[in-house]
């Protein structure tokens, strides 16, 4: 969720992302992406330097070692004195939203003293204005979309009655779960004993920071290691005067504060389609405005395509791209909200909007200032902290800051929580002596619509220029809901399921999800990109019949790997696969034929 | 003419996936000779190898269009799984025959592709021959919608960012454009009637001539007899498909008056019969006068009988509640119906056969008052085991109850007339007669039961004495 919120901004084309950086013809997205896909690169370039697989291994060795190691301290320690002499803490973490939140709880299992430090609420943006209230609100459009949907009634024969909403009860059910999920988050803190420090936090030195509210007792702290988390906020473009009630931010949409009969979604990423799922099913109208040429940029092209046809197209929703709402002027004096549009390349004025409300949804801004960055020779670009790619924060002279790391949407990698959480992880493996790089090519997205849209890897035309660059063949395989049986019992056999990957070797290269429950079942695809797992290996991998599962059982069967399985059964049936065998033998024989012909 | 194939373009790189999908099928040879229409029909394609059918989710071209070779057209689902399918030949989408959303057999033709221009007209004369299906409108949807297709954002841009809200600007919602392009509504002549003059998805349907659907009105009847057993959801449901008779206005239930509805509903589930008996009143009338001053009150009076007749028929005190036994009740709660402003309330004379009749007036008085100013606690309205409903003090002679659910039987009584009555020996009398009717669940009391309860308390009635003991 936060990833949800956060990740529009920073996946907005599928050109930006794939690195052609230069052909940039939005403004605003553009700086995220320029970002998003220079770190995507160099990710792909460590990989490719090494041989893939065998890094894999030995992040697969360690990992059983570290889990055993740490629990024996956890349980010696617990977050008790400093293994270090001379410094308060081993490790403060500023921010305590998902990612300080992931790491803090690796920190003290790890038998780290831990701090963290947190200016607003625990949670951060995910918990408290992010994520967590949106899946509330979803929950809540979900089920007012299957209610007032007669013919998918009618087709289970059911009868319903009219379904209305209380727009305060729906309010108030988002409100309540971010409440409940800040204090589990702040108990679970509490239990291990992490230090939370209350104010703003502000590096002076290396491993050296201060503390506290203004003016009033600001306290000075040591650390031998820093971690900087403290994430996003709302980007709102200049031009765009934002009042809270009828023009808002994520922020205010969340609380629900009113239901528009017409509103204006700027952005078409994550945010901007969550919402748009949300107030057409409370009966709003849409209008997307859209600063690039097609909606739903940064998807899969085929998936966005098929989600256009089927979260777009059949609501109440209209949409403009290709423009930027240059300028947008709250209601007043009686008048509604007005949206002055201009052509994104020649910037030359387009047209007006008036509605009656507008939600800036254009993606999210790092909240760096007062870090104190400065104290220690760092430069931010556009907000964001350059890190390496195991987050060790880079200085303006682009060598390494010592003992400080940036995690989440501070450094721009990937504006998601849960990678957030990932990298913190990551950083707590490092600090303890263990070398760890995060593939961030793991780590999967979601999209909570309904229906949802998930996706993990590279999309296809990422995957086409990898190709062409590396030199490797890229087949796709597809399979539909429509042939699912418990998609059919659901009455949603709307959706498909997208998989890139290599014939050659079998690697996965990219899982995409539309339809009934995407954001649950892309895991099976995460974890085996994470793993190294190859197709050959995981269409053996067995499934409960009947469940959505299987819709990635015939995903992984239908694709056509040409290496065999590295597991012992011969896979018998596979036709394929024997005919590559005669053919390969047939192919031998021939040579042999012609090298003695050659020979004679 | 040849005819055009299509295959389909899921993933170019890797055709061997679905080899079905290709659709290669040259399609009446005969026509071949003729050289000179160059007009190509486009056929839905067999995706796979169980379609015989597909649907159309969208045309990626409009009508009009210039394609070329391998570019999508359109997009179909078969029964697997949508699908791009693509043109192998150049031209311009002339026509479409089967439109968005639409079905067609496999090989039947879903649009036409004109090589050239002038073929153009040809093509859609074809195609209105072809098309049983609004075939006019077809053709001429190509000028009309041209303009709402794409968007109303056309008009006058310098004029429009020079001056917002300019008057004269047409402003229209999502749904409102989406409902115009679909009915083929020139969206630029309606003139708005939501906030800030726009045009709402109602303006649109008012133009094309169709009246907005009161919503959730094709719920399908359902039984009477079942749904009011089961549902009380249903007289709501059942009553917006009564035709509308213009000028009147809705009222919706206050709660109590929901609750007389949900409980006369649910009252139509129990088997119930009627008996009737005329009772002489001289008696009780003469007592009435002796005991009014006391504070005493007919129904009081009234209550207090049945509740003594009801001691010796302890049947028709009781419920049956599951449909499978008896429920005798140890207390005789009489129930009386009041109205009060704007509904109904019955509050209950608890145990009205062991207080004694001024104890049982004071009673009803505080509850009557009570039921006036709504403060009537639940065990005051809803314990009662045996109803009486007096319309007799507006003249009505006669009625019939409506049993309420959870009681065994309620009482009906009408005014006392001076009545001419013949004795056994045949000398006529004038006397007071009223005539009461008791409504009871005939699972538990039978005719025989009623009459005799009846009779008693007609007894009762002619000899009042034993009321005041």
């Amino acid at each position: 969720m936060q990833s949800a919120i956060s990740l529009s901004l920073s996946s907005p084309s599928p050109i930006a992302r794939s690195g052609v950086a230069n052909t940039s013809n939005a403004c605003w997205p553009m700086p995220r992406s320029l970002r998003f896909c220079g770190l995507r690169r160099e990710a792909f370039d460590s990989a490719a330097s090494f041989d893939a697989s065998s890094l894999r291994f030995v992040r697969l060795n360690l990992q059983p070692k570290h889990s055993s190691l740490s629990k024996v301290s956890a349980v010696l320690k617990g977050n008790g004195a400093p293994s270090s002499s001379g410094f308060d803490y081993d490790l403060v973490i500023i921010g305590a939203g998902v990612g300080g939140h992931g790491a803090a709880l690796h920190a003290v299992e790890q038998g780290l003293k831990t701090a963290i430090i947190e200016g607003d609420v625990v949670g951060g943006t995910c918990v408290n204005r992010g994520c967590v209230p949106s899946k509330a609100l979803l929950a809540v459009s979900g089920r007012m979309r299957e209610l007032q949907n007669e013919h998918h009634m009618k087709s289970f024969g059911l009868q319903v009655a009219a379904a209305g909403y209380d727009r305060q009860g729906v309010a108030d059910h988002a409100n309540n779960l971010a409440s409940k999920i800040r204090s589990n988050l702040t108990n679970s803190l509490k239990a291990l004993g992490v230090d939370i420090l209350t104010g703003v936090g502000t590096i002076l030195g290396p491993q050296k920071l201060k503390y506290g509210k203004g003016d009033s007792g600001e306290k000075i702290i040591t650390a031998k290691d820093i971690i900087i988390a403290t994430g996003s906020v709302p980007l709102v473009p200049k031009g765009i005067e934002v009042d809270g009630k009828t023009v808002i931010t994520s922020d205010h949409a969340l609380k629900l504060e009113f239901v528009p009969d017409w509103i204006a979604i700027v952005g078409s990423g994550y945010i901007g389609l969550e919402f748009s799922d949300v107030y057409t099913a409370l009966g709003s109208e849409v209008t997307f405005i859209e600063a690039l040429d097609q909606l739903m940029p940064g998807f899969d092209p085929e998936i966005g395509k098929l989600a256009q046809r089927v979260l777009i197209n059949p609501r109440k929703i209209d949409s403009y791209t290709g423009v930027f709402a240059s300028k947008i002027t709250p209601a007043k004096d009686g008048k509604p909200v007005q949206i002055e549009l201009v052509d994104a390349k020649t910037k030359e004025p387009k047209d007006t909007l008036e509605v009656d409300a507008a939600l800036i949804a254009t993606g999210r801004a790092p909240f760096t200032k007062g870090l104190g960055l400065e104290n220690i020779n760092v430069q931010t670009q556009r907000g964001f902290v350059p890190v390496d790619e195991r987050m060790r924060v880079i200085d303006a002279n682009g060598k390494l800051v010592p003992h400080l790391y940036c995690i989440g949407d501070a450094n721009g990698k990937m504006m998601l929580a849960h990678a957030a959480s990932a990298q913190g992880i990551s950083v707590v493996e490092q600090v303890t002596g263990k070398d760890h790089v995060l593939n961030h090519l793991s780590i999967p997205a979601a999209c909570f619509t309904h229906p949802e849209i998930s996706m993990v890897g590279l999309t296809e035309p990422q995957a086409r220029e990898k190709a062409q660059k590396e030199g490797f063949e890229v087949s796709v395989a597809k399979t539909s809901f429509k042939a699912n049986t418990k998609a059919l019992a659901e009455n949603e056999g709307e959706g498909m399921a997208k998989l890139i990957y290599r014939p050659d070797n079998g690697e996965i290269l990219g899982v995409h999800i539309f339809g009934l429950h995407a954001a649950d079942l892309i895991h099976e695809a995460s974890n085996a990109i994470a793993m190294g797992t190859r197709i050959q290996d995981i269409k053996f991998a067995v499934h409960a019949h009947p469940t959505l599962s299987e819709v990635l059982d015939e995903l992984f069967k239908s694709a056509k790997v040409k290496t065999k399985t590295s597991l012992s059964p011969e896979p018998k049936s596979l036709l394929i696969l024997q005919w590559l065998k005669l053919a390969h033998l047939v192919q031998l024989l021939s040579q042999s034929r012609s090298r003695r012909r050659e020979v004679l | 003419m040849a005819s055009l194939s299509f295959s389909s373009s899921v993933s170019s790189s890797t055709p061997f996936l679905r080899p079905s999908a290709f659709f290669l099928k040259p399609r009446s040879i005969s026509r071949l000779p003729l050289v000179r229409a160059k007009i190509r029909e486009i056929f839905m394609p067999a995706l796979s190898s169980t379609m015989t059918e597909g649907k159309i989710v969208s045309w990626v071209k409009s009508e009009g269009d210039v394609l070329s070779k391998g570019e999508p057209v359109v997009v179909v689902e078969s029964d697997k799984a949508d699908m791009d399918v693509e043109t192998f030949y150049d031209g311009i989408l002339a026509a479409i025959v089967v439109n968005d959303g639409e079905t067609a057999p496999v090989g039947a033709p879903i649009g036409l592709l004109a090589e050239t221009e002038d073929e153009i007209a040809e093509a859609k004369a074809k195609a209105a021959a072809q098309s049983s299906s609004a075939p006019s409108a077809t053709a001429t949807k190509v000028e009309e919608s041209a303009p709402v297709a794409t968007k109303v954002e056309a008009p006058a841009p310098a004029v429009a960012a020079a001056a917002p809200a300019t008057p004269g600007k047409v402003v229209a919602t999502p749904y409102a454009k989406k409902l115009a392009k679909q009915h083929k509504v020139d969206i630029n002549k309606l003139v708005g009637t939501g906030p800030f003059g726009r045009i709402t998805p109602e303006d649109v349907e008012k133009a094309a001539g169709i009246t907005p659907a009161p919503k959730a009105n094709v719920i399908a009847p359902v039984a009477p007899a079942a749904s009011a057993a089961t549902s009380t959801a249903s007289p709501a449901k059942a009553a917006t498909s009564f035709p509308e008779i213009p000028g009147s206005n809705v009222v919706p239930f206050t709660t109590m008056q929901a609750a007389v509805s949900k409980n006369m509903v649910e009252s139509l589930s129990v088997p119930t019969f009627r008996v009737g008996y005329p009772i002489s009143t001289d008696a009780l009338d003469a007592l009435y006068e002796k005991v009014k001053p006391k504070g005493v009150t007919m129904t009081a009076l009234l209550a207090k009988a049945a509740a003594m007749a009801l001691v010796q028929h302890p049947v028709v005190n009781a419920t049956c509640k599951d449909g499978k036994s008896f429920t005798y009740n140890s207390s005789i709660n009489i129930a009386v119906a009041v109205a009060i402003n704007g509904g109904l309330i019955t509050p209950v004379l608890q145990d009205a056969d062991k207080l004694d009749l001024y104890l049982l007036s004071q009673k009803w008085k505080e509850l009557v008052e009570k039921a006036r100013a709504k403060q009537l606690q639940p065990q005051e309205y809803n314990s009662g085991t045996f109803t009486l409903s007096n319309l007799g003090m507006f003249g009505v002679d006669r009625f019939d109850a409506i049993l309420p659910p959870g009681q065994g039987a309620i009482m009906a009584v009408g005014a006392s007339k001076p009545t001419v009555v013949a004795d056994k020996d045949g000398f006529f009398s004038v006397k007071n007669k009223m005539l009461v009717n008791v409504t009871a669940d005939h699972r538990i009391i039978y005719g025989a039961d009623l009459a005799a309860f009846l009779q008693t308390f007609s007894k009762i009635i002619e000899n009042p004495e034993s009321l005041t003991m």
